[in-house]
């Protein structure tokens, strides 16, 4: 029973990243409609960036204060130089040249961080562990992601359903020729959601280094799972986003945990281990396949 | 009286809270033109969707040559004898004006699964169409591409390529949509000279073309049917007059 | 036949031919074996390019998952050998018939969704295959499999290179061949019709989905075989074949070369390791060491490609874009 509520909650702690992962991607597709692959590598700078940092200040929570605005600033740059020219294009020009922009950051942080990968150790203060309930310990560092994802999460909440921002991002989503009309600084809001994003890849990027590795390509495979989330909850919907998170969080990590049990009824033990992890991906992927089936523009997504 | 060549019987399509289409209920007949005016937002593109099969009604029936076809996908339809032009020019740019029809005959020919004979050589599809094109004078036009045509001959192109499967009924979305007068005129002669064989449902906006054209007209408001019949009839129809004529008075 | 030799295209696409099917002499008269090897990939991959453009270039179906039938076609072969069935004349069909039920299938399911759903849904049914791959321990998982080359007994030897290397300029004509037929068929006008306008389509009493689901089959079962030969060309599959960089650097392949035209996919293929091989040693010759790096240039160079050169290498050639 413990052992389950624990594998939740790291099922809720990888959805929360996920969820700013897929944030940001949801809302540059719904408001841009651009379909923008190199939204990992901005997890990936994100990790590195604040490695850096870290390392300069000798402090976790400093490190990660400085390395934010220096991914905004590089979203920002990576809006006015590439993405800005692809918000009219098709989206296989976007794939095309956002995939472009994964072989080049990939490169560059082989070029200035080495090929070898980076590790940031989980901060002091947060190396050990809270009684969740009485009697049950989970590690403070997952728990610490548990509540800033939660916070950032009802920020973004409040930001789009309270404030004029939001107002005009959720307008976009829906009618991206109304926001023109209202008179709006289109290009310096588009700026602004890109920039956004990018914080919000970085931030999860950078939280999910001390639990996972610094490493090439490390934006590469969860973006796809970011893709999938974003797909199942419809494109543009915050709502959605946030729920198939959840949803592929807890596939995935409940999965991992319990599969292995449940297949040695029926195969070897060693067969079990290996199996379990592909099956549980593997499932992530159906869970996909069957809504889009049943609802070709995903959960909360628009109908066509 | 005869069986109409399609009807709607109490067709209903609610999004959201928004009845885009109130129980309405029309009919053409065999060889005749009826108009569908109405003001913008009155439903008239979600009703031309349910009769082509682009949107699924809520509830209601739609019948067509005797059939119920409420549920029939697009091209069903179509090789029953429903065809459409498009409100928004919607002609294949990049082929010519002569394939763009040859591919409506090709429709009409028996499944597609022809993977390796060349269709450019085939004059079974390209015979009808030149017929075609030559029917609504665009026969000079067809080696260009599509995407080169003028405006006016674009919709004409978009009749033809309606015409090519033979259909007893034309589906009109605004054919007249952003033509001059020159244009218009010539059209509005094309589709009387082509009155008595074809049957017409015709939305338009063009008043001077409905009342011209038309055996009936049925005006929609807000997705209700309020009012069906001659041409006279509706110009007297206090109802109308009201829902409309305070618009641009164009039912002078 | 001869008019067309007088425009700078049709010189260079004859020349291109020529060169490549007299390949293994050349490489063989000046001793560069290892060309040979790039020069087989190169058709190989000409052929998953060329299966992807029925799709991606006719069709306007981005299909962000072909790569998957890179390991499709490869896995079939590879755990049929692993079970000692190594006669191409049961492996080559089994594989084909895999790869073209599994498009089918795939194609059945993710025609129904449109733009971004179809990038990401085909893009999820190739990660599934991916994992299921690597979940495979008894074939290798991550680490795939070394297999023997497929046997024609009597026929032709596949280890032999040159032999191997003219099997697969075959297959690549093959494809061509029926390539050209099809873009220019009744089929080929209803896919090509359906990129540019497919509520037009369907207006004009044409089943979209049939007919879409069919290239889609088609497109694989073709993307098939060149799995099967790239299985035979390194003698080893692995879930890398498919992973989902390799299915962008298909549609990279296709758009660097041409979309919707016969012979893009072709240049494309050509251009593409043509890059990979000469941007290293290029970058080398800038300053040592830097060669290592070759991608930080290509990746910006596939923006621009994306931003400017819309039609490709075969629009540089003087094609007018359709």
């Amino acid at each position: 029973m413990d052992y389950l509520l624990l594998q939740m909650l790291n099922g809720v702690q990888l959805g929360l990243l996920m969820f700013l992962l897929a944030a940001g991607l949801t809302l540059t597709f719904g408001i841009m409609d651009l379909v923008n692959l190199a939204h990992g590598s901005l997890y990936m700078m994100g990790a590195y960036i604040a490695w850096t940092t870290i390392g300069w200040t000798d402090s976790f929570v400093l490190g990660a204060l400085l390395a934010l605005p220096v991914i905004f600033l590089l979203g920002l740059v990576v809006e006015a130089v590439v993405a800005r020219r692809l918000y009219v294009r098709n989206h296989l020009d976007q794939v095309l040249a956002t995939f472009g922009l994964i072989l080049f950051f990939n490169e560059l942080v082989r070029v200035i961080w080495g090929p070898a990968g980076k590790s940031i150790a989980v901060p002091t203060f947060l190396n050990h562990t809270v009684e969740i309930l009485p009697g049950v310990p989970y590690p403070a560092y997952r728990f610490a992601i548990i509540v800033v994802g939660a916070v950032v999460a009802v920020l973004l909440a409040w930001l789009v359903a309270r404030t004029r921002i939001g107002m005009l991002i959720r307008a976009g989503a829906s009618n991206r020729r109304m926001i023109g009309a209202l008179g709006v600084n289109i290009e310096l809001l588009f700026s602004l959601v890109f920039g956004l994003g990018a914080v919000f890849a970085g931030l999860a990027g950078l939280m999910a280094a001390p639990i996972t590795s610094v490493k090439i390509g490390m934006g590469d495979d969860i973006l796809i799972l970011a893709f999938v989330i974003i797909v199942i909850g419809g494109i543009g919907s915050i709502k959605g986003a946030f729920i198939a998170a959840m949803v592929v969080g807890q596939i995935d990590i409940v999965g991992r945990a319990f599969l292995p049990d449940l297949l040695k009824t029926f195969l070897s033990a060693s067969a079990a281990s290996s199996a379990a992890p592909a099956i549980s991906q593997v499932l992530v992927y159906i869970v996909m396949a069957g809504v889009l089936v049943w609802r070709p523009t995903g959960l909360f997504g628009q109908r066509q | 009286m005869t069986v109409p060549l399609l009807s709607t019987d109490r067709l209903v399509k609610r999004y959201g809270g928004l009845l885009a289409t109130d129980n309405v209920s029309i009919d053409v007949a065999s060889g005749e033109i009826h108009a569908l005016i109405g003001p913008n937002g009155a439903g008239k593109t979600t009703l031309v969707g349910q009769l082509t099969g682009n949107v699924a009604p809520d509830s209601g029936t739609i019948r067509f040559a005797g059939q119920d076809i409420t549920r029939l996908p697009t091209h069903r339809r179509v090789h029953l004898g429903l065809a459409r032009s498009f409100q928004i020019t919607s002609v294949l740019g990049e082929f010519t004006a002569l394939e763009n029809v040859a591919l409506a005959v090709q429709a009409h020919a028996g499944h597609s699964f022809r993977f390796l004979r060349d269709v450019r050589g085939d004059e079974s599809l390209r015979g009808p169409a030149r017929h075609c094109l030559e029917e609504v004078g665009l026969d000079a036009r067809a080696g260009m591409p599509a995407s080169a045509l003028s405006h006016g001959e674009q919709r004409q192109l978009e009749i033809a390529m309606a015409l090519a499967g033979d259909p007893s009924l034309l589906l009109l979305d605004e054919p007249m949509a952003g033509m001059g007068v020159e244009e218009s005129q010539r059209m509005i002669a094309f589709l009387r000279a082509l009155k008595g064989r074809r049957a017409m449902l015709l939305i338009e906006h063009d008043m001077d073309a409905v009342f011209q054209l038309a055996d009936r007209i049925t005006v929609l408001v807000y997705g209700r049917a309020i009012a069906s019949g001659t041409p006279a009839e509706i110009r007297a129809d206090e109802a109308v007059r009201r829902a409309y004529l305070g618009d641009d008075g164009m039912v002078a | 036949m001869i008019a067309a030799l007088r425009t700078p295209r049709g010189l260079l696409t004859a020349l291109i031919l020529l060169v490549l099917a007299v390949l293994p002499l050349l490489t063989q008269a000046f001793d560069q074996r290892y060309l040979l090897s790039v020069g087989t990939r190169i058709v190989i991959w000409s052929i998953a390019a060329v299966s992807l453009n029925m799709i991606l270039g006719y069709g306007g179906l981005v299909s962000f998952g072909h790569a998957v039938f890179f390991g499709i076609g490869g896995y079939a072969v590879g755990i049929l050998s692993a079970h000692g069935v190594s006669s191409g004349w049961i492996q080559w069909p089994v594989a084909l018939a895999v790869a073209t039920l599994w498009a089918a299938l795939i194609g059945a399911l993710s025609l129904r969704t449109r733009g971004l759903y179809f990038i990401m849904i085909t893009l999820a049914f190739a990660q599934l295959v991916y994992y299921v791959g690597g979940g495979l321990e008894a074939y290798g998982g991550d680490d795939g499999l070394n297999i023997s080359r497929s046997r024609f007994s009597g026929l032709i030897d596949l280890r032999d290179k040159p032999s191997f290397y003219w099997l697969c300029f075959a297959a690549l004509c093959g494809t061509l061949w029926f390539c050209g037929r099809f873009a220019n068929s009744r089929f080929g006008y209803v896919i090509r019709g359906a990129k540019s306008n497919d509520l037009r389509m369907m207006a004009l009493g044409f089943p979209v989905f049939r007919y879409r689901l069919a290239a889609f089959t088609i497109s694989g079962a073709f993307g098939g075989l060149a799995g099967i030969l790239l299985a035979n060309e390194g003698a080893y599959v692995s879930p890398a074949m498919m992973s989902w960089v390799k299915s962008g650097d298909l549609i990279v392949i296709v758009v660097l070369g041409g979309m919707g035209t016969l012979l893009g996919p072709l240049f494309g293929a050509i251009a593409f390791f043509a890059l990979e091989e000469s941007l290293p040693p290029l970058l080398d010759l800038l300053r040592k060491g830097w060669g290592e790096y070759w991608q930080i240039v290509f990746g910006p160079l596939l923006v621009l490609i994306a931003l400017y050169a819309r039609g490709g290498i075969d629009s540089l050639l003087g094609r007018r874009a359709p």
